[in-house]
Formats: C-alpha cells, sequence, structure tokens
C-alpha cells in the first residue's frame, strides 16, 4: 500500500525557526494492515498522517501509493486521489454542521461522482446504506448537533467509507469519546478491516486501544520506530 | 447537493444572511429609484426643452444681442410728445432678440451633418395708447418694468403686448410647430406666404377672447384668426408665442425684410450634434449656437433642483450605499470563509476539488446578493409607483438672453429704454409633472448590480477559501 523512503518534513516558523516534524522516515504498510502509530504531542504523528493522506507534501523524499509517488503529484491530481482511495477520520469528527447524517456521507462520494453518472437518489441509498452498516439507518435525519459524540464519529466512519477506499486513515478517532463510545468505535474499525480487509492506519494517544492493533508504530521527534 | 447545502447555510446563519441581503437591497432600491428619478427628470427636461425649441432640435442659432443693446429691437421706434394723446402699434424683435440674415439658413442648411433646418422670427407686438405722461412734472424715477403701463406722469396710458412668430409653416417637422396641434380651425399651411391671417395660442385667445374667425391688429394690419393651436404639452400650457403668422408676412409687418431671429437646426444623428454646432459657429462666427445640452442648462426652478438632486446627491448616495453593501458582502463573506476553516478543510481533505469549494463559497455569496437585489427591485418599484402616485410637480424656469421667443414681458415703453448695459434676460415657465418611468432595463441593471456584489463577494470569498490548505485547516483544530 504504502512505501516510504526518507520522509522528511521541515516547518520555518518565527519563534523557533526551521522545525523538523519529519526526519528521514523510512516506512512500509502492507495492503489490509491494520497499524497504530503513538508518540508525544508534536512528535511528528498528524504530519505522518498528512502525507500518508496525500494533504501535504514532503520537504525530501518519496511516498509511493496507489501507483503514484505522491511527493511527486500536483494539487489537483492529490485532490483525485484523496476522493478516490482515501477515507479520512478525523479527533472531531469535523461533520459539516448544517448538513444531516445522510447529507454529509453523500459530501464524500461527490468528488468520486464528477461525471455526474451517479444520480442524486442513487447517492442518497447508498448513503443509507452505509449508515446502516455503522447502526445508524435510523439516524439519517439527524443533524450532528442532534447525535452523540460516538454516532458523529460513526457518521464521519460511514463518512470515509461511502466512497469504497483503498485505504482508512484515523486521527485520534476515539480522543473526544468516553471508554463505552472508545470500544464502540474500535469495533467498528475492528470489523471493516477484518471483513473487508481494509488498510487501516490509526494515530491514537490511547495505549489501550494501540494494544489492540497487530502492528504498532512509535514516532518522536520526527523518527519512527516499531514497537513489540 | 449543491443547492442543499447553499440553502442550509444560508438559512443556518440567518443573521448574517439577513445583514448582507437587507445591505443589498437598501442599495439595489437605491439604484433603482435614483435611476428612475433622474430618467423623470431627464423626460422632463426634454419636455420642457421641447415646448421651448421643438421637438427634434438638436442646435438652435440666434443672434447674440450687443452690450447695451437691451432697449427696443429693431423694426421701429414709438414717437412720443410729451402730454400729447396717441394711439400707436409697433411690431418689432422682442427685448433680446436680434435679427440676422435669412440666408444664413441655406448655409446651416448646406453644412455636414445637417439633417434639416428651419428659421423663424420672434417679434413683440406693442400697441401703445393714451396720454404720454410730462416727464418734466415727474420726479426721475427707474423705468416701469412691469409692461402695465408707466407709472411716472400723471396722466394715464396703457400699453398691450403679445409675442408673435414668424414660421414656415411648410416646415412642420422642426422647430415650435412641432410643440403645438391645431385644435381649432386651420393650421397655417392652409395659408399663403403673405395672407393676412394668424393662428392663436388656445391660452392667449382665451385670454383676449379672440377666436377663429375673428381678426387681431399686428403690426397696424388686422389678421384673420384661422386657427387656434394648443400646446403638445397639455391642456393650459402656453406655447411658445402668443401668435403665429407666416414667416414673409411677419417680415413684411416688422419691416424686418429677409430678416429672421433663429434657425432650429436637426443634425444626422446624436454623434453629430457637437460637430453641426462648431460647424455653425466657423461659417457664421457672429451668431450664437446653442446645442441641446447648453439649453439643458438654462433650464432652473424645481426641475433643475432635481436634477442637480438626482445628479449629485443621488448618485453619490448610491455610490456610497453601494460600495458599502459590496464591502459588507465581502466581509461577512471572507468572515464566514475564516469561521468555517475547518468545514471547507474537511470537504477539501476528503477530495472536494478547489473549484468545488469556490463554486460553493460564490454560489452562496451570489444567492445572498440575489435576495437582497430582489428585494431591492421590489422595494425600489413600490417606491417609484409610490413617487408616481404623489404627483410631483416640477418648475422649469426657461432663462434666455438670446433665445428665440422670449414672452413678453419687462420693460417700459419703447423709446423710453430699457436698463443698459447687458442683455435682457427673459424667462419662460413651464410646469411639469414628475414621472419617473419603471423599465425593465433599470430592474435588470439593479439585479446586475446585485449579481456583481455577489460575484464580487463570491470571488474575494472562494479565493480565499481556495488558498486554504487541507493540512493546515486540520492542523489547525488539531
Amino acid at each position: 500500500m504504502y512505501s516510504i523512503t526518507g520522509l522528511t518534513k521541515t516547518y520555518a516558523t518565527k519563534e523557533r525557526g526551521t522545525i523538523s516534524a519529519l526526519a528521514g522516515v523510512d516506512l512500509e504498510i502492507a495492503d489490509g494492515e491494520l497499524v497504530s502509530i503513538q508518540g508525544p504531542t508534536g512528535g511528528g504523528k498528524s504530519t505522518l498522517l498528512q502525507m500518508l493522506g496525500a494533504l501535504d507534501r514532503p520537504t525530501d523524499g518519496s511516498i509511493k501509493a496507489f501507483d503514484h509517488d505522491l511527493a511527486a503529484l500536483s494539487d489537483a491530481e492529490l485532490t483525485t486521489i484523496r476522493a478516490q482511495s482515501i477515507g479520512f477520520v478525523f479527533q472531531h469528527y469535523n461533520l459539516i454542521p448544517t448538513l444531516t447524517a445522510a447529507e454529509n456521507v453523500e459530501a464524500a462520494i461527490l468528488p468520486v461522482n464528477s461525471g455526474g453518472k451517479v444520480t442524486a437518489q442513487a447517492r442518497a441509498e447508498r448513503a443509507r446504506e452505509v449508515l446502516a452498516q455503522v447502526g445508524l439507518a435510523d439516524r439519517a435525519t439527524h443533524r450532528p448537533a442532534e447525535l452523540s459524540g460516538g454516532q458523529q464519529q460513526r457518521v464521519a466512519i460511514a463518512r470515509a467509507l461511502v466512497k469504497r477506499p483503498e485505504v482508512l486513515l484515523a486521527d485520534e478517532p476515539t480522543g473526544n469519546l468516553d471508554e463505552a463510545m472508545r470500544d464502540e468505535i474500535w469495533d467498528v474499525i475492528e470489523t471493516l478491516h477484518a471483513e473487508r480487509g481494509l488498510t487501516v492506519v490509526l494515530v491514537t494517544h490511547d495505549t489501550a486501544i494501540a494494544r489492540r492493533t497487530p502492528r504498532r508504530l512509535r514516532i518522536a521527534n520526527g523518527r519512527l520506530t516499531e514497537l513489540d | 447537493m449543491f443547492t442543499t447545502y447553499l440553502r442550509r447555510e444560508l438559512s443556518g446563519r440567518r443573521k448574517q444572511t439577513a445583514i448582507v441581503a437587507i445591505g443589498m437591497a437598501v442599495a439595489i432600491a437605491l439604484v433603482i429609484i435614483v435611476n428612475a428619478f433622474a430618467a423623470g427628470v431627464r423626460d422632463a427636461q426634454s419636455e420642457a426643452l421641447a415646448s421651448v425649441y421643438g421637438v427634434g432640435t438638436d442646435v438652435t442659432v440666434t443672434q447674440a444681442p450687443e452690450a447695451g443693446s437691451g432697449g427696443p429691437g429693431q423694426g421701429g421706434q414709438f414717437q412720443f410728445e410729451e402730454g400729447a394723446e396717441l394711439s400707436q402699434e409697433r411690431l418689432s424683435t422682442g427685448m433680446g432678440t436680434t435679427a440676422f440674415a435669412s440666408s444664413d439658413l441655406a448655409t446651416i442648411t448646406d453644412l455636414d451633418g445637417v439633417a434639416a433646418a428651419v428659421a423663424t422670427l420672434s417679434l413683440e407686438n406693442s400697441s401703445f395708447s393714451g396720454e404720454v405722461p410730462d416727464q418734466s412734472a415727474t420726479p426721475q424715477n427707474g423705468p416701469p418694468t412691469d409692461g402695465s403701463g408707466g407709472s411716472g406722469g400723471p396722466s394715464s396710458f396703457s400699453i398691450d403686448r403679445f409675442s408673435v412668430t414668424g414660421v414656415d409653416a411648410s416646415s412642420d417637422a422642426l422647430g415650435p410647430l412641432t410643440t403645438m396641434a391645431v385644435t381649432d380651425g386651420e393650421g397655417l399651411s392652409s395659408a399663403g406666404d403673405t395672407d393676412a391671417v394668424a393662428v392663436l395660442d388656445s391660452v392667449y385667445a382665451s385670454e383676449v377672447g379672440l377666436a377663429v374667425g375673428d381678426t387681431i391688429s399686428v403690426g397696424g394690419t388686422e389678421l384673420t384668426v384661422i386657427g387656434i393651436a394648443t400646446s403638445t404639452s397639455g391642456e393650459g400650457v402656453a406655447t411658445e408665442s402668443n401668435v403665429y403668422v407666416p414667416l414673409a408676412l411677419a417680415q413684411s409687418l416688422s419691416g424686418l425684410t429677409d430678416q429672421v431671429s433663429t434657425v432650429y437646426v436637426q443634425a444626422t444623428s446624436a454623434d453629430a450634434v457637437s460637430g453641426v454646432a462648431d460647424a455653425i459657429s466657423t461659417a457664421l462666427p457672429d451668431l450664437s449656437v446653442e446645442t441641446q445640452e447648453d439649453l439643458a442648462s438654462s433650464v432652473t426652478g424645481s426641475l433643475s433642483s432635481a436634477s442637480d438632486l438626482a445628479s449629485s446627491l443621488g448618485r453619490w448616495l448610491s455610490i456610497a450605499v453601494l460600495a458599502a453593501a459590496f464591502g459588507l458582502a465581502v466581509l461577512f463573506t471572507v468572515a464566514g470563509v475564516n469561521r468555517r476553516t475547518r468545514e471547507l478543510g474537511t470537504l477539501k481533505a476528503i477530495g472536494w476539488s478547489r473549484r468545488r469549494v469556490i463554486g460553493q463559497v460564490a454560489g452562496e455569496s451570489l444567492v445572498q446578493s440575489l435576495i437582497g437585489g430582489a428585494i431591492g427591485a421590489v422595494v425600489g418599484l413600490l417606491a417609484i409607483i409610490g413617487l408616481n402616485l404623489a404627483s410631483i410637480t416640477l418648475t422649469a424656469a426657461q432663462a434666455a438672453t438670446a433665445g428665440p421667443g422670449a414672452p413678453p414681458g419687462g420693460g417700459g415703453p419703447g423709446g423710453a429704454g430699457g436698463p443698459g448695459g447687458a442683455a435682457e434676460t427673459t424667462t419662460s415657465a413651464v410646469d411639469l409633472v414628475l414621472h419617473a418611468p419603471i423599465s425593465p432595463q433599470i430592474v435588470a441593471i439593479a439585479l446586475g448590480v446585485a449579481v456583481v456584489g455577489g460575484l464580487l463577494a463570491g470571488a474575494v470569498g472562494g479565493w480565499r477559501a481556495a488558498r486554504l490548505s487541507p493540512a493546515v485547516a486540520l492542523r489547525s483544530i488539531a
């Protein structure tokens, strides 16, 4: 899935000069793997996830994925890859507050359907189908403010999955949830991985969640290490 | 999805949408009102000018009076002997009017860009009867100015004045004949060039109690009234002259053979007007040439005030309110984009293209402005309807120093001499009801302005949204 070599990302700041968020990271992630990345705040977790998610380009190094070197692609090409191949789940859910759960899910199909081949009705059916898969069939017309944190995160997962991505990238998906909801979301992610063979990369502070993943990585000071 | 998202966003932030829409509505309503008001004033100005100079006239040519020639015009003098009883009648050019050679008409007609030209001779008929006051027994008063007769001497006398215009009846497509219609009897075109006939203005005819078939004394000759003419501006509105006679007859009666006082010129196109005016000035440097634009500047009274109001205050107020509305729209759109950094960044992260994000932001801004524009258009149209129902009457006072056909007015009896110095200024006033036209064009322009405002705000907001990096957008809340 991913073949990363010498990945470096530096930021220029006024206060602290140049900061090295990633310092020559090498990483291989196979198709269908479930990987967790842990590390201290400011260690480089989110930056690595942005590189994996084609949200940003590295300062140096290469990220080979989806038959491309993401470091060499244009903004438009990266947008296409995000639209078709990558599903995101965010710590703060990042749902559009004015849209219903179903509409939030539909919003992710739009860019995949740029040619307009999928009708609005088919899009709505597909959104409801995926919501049903995450146990929210009866909440399709609810707006985010009318849902609990766990339900909102499940809507976010449905939004990530509705386009049938090759990889699911989750940034602290349980960070805002209590223990019961955390387990609920973990169960959804684990089931999706097990049933669909979906590649999942999980950034988390939560050691309990990280320990449930088959492969654990740690990143600190921009350097990546494998954990037992 | 686009419309659903757009609708939800606008209804989700009602307060902001309402502020931008109201701002735009006020601006658009103002644009519509000011434009309609200005168009109404323009129409009124054209009507006022047409009532004086005739429809279709682009340029008028007159002879500027020489300095100090403010007294009686050409054509003869009264002969007074103090204390004598007398009754005299004189037909001459009026105050501030000077005649010039009618051959100048041919010169003008031959110029490039001239479609048509017609000449008239504006005269004033004065009749004096009574006893001439003994000036030696009277303190030195100023000359009488009200035209009703002198007051200086111990004896009384009366002066009767009316204006007479000699017209070329065969050219009724240009000049004063275009602003009137014969409502009783016949027009001058049915008479010969020197027939002793006259057509009377209906207002003047009713004042002096004359009708078709009666006679009127002009320059000491009895003329038969063959027709009564009414101003095309409406009932009760006086035409430019009290009496109209054939041009050749007017020249003959006044002794101004081969003389005219005004030439009305029509250019081949609006673009040619300026060139024609210049050409006439060059060919006939002694004559005074005025275009419609020059003439419009001589209109005073409440019409002039309304024109100033529309062109200065109204225009600048519209621009200021429009700028404020545009600024408000841009400000709120940019603020909205800043507030929605996470939202727009998320959309980019899940694959929304830059174009789709910009389209969404610009679309919201455009619809917001269009809502304001539509409300503004309705408010503006209602205001115009109210304005028209109010039937505001404007007075156009036409001041002229040498203009054609100035109606009879001030001055003492001929021969006594008017005030010296500059040429006399004469004035005619026309009352006009302001009608602000409601045209689809104005509404379209106003809505176009709203679209421009929306697009401007959308462009700025969209540009800001386009610059958002999905990574930075997400990092800001991580």
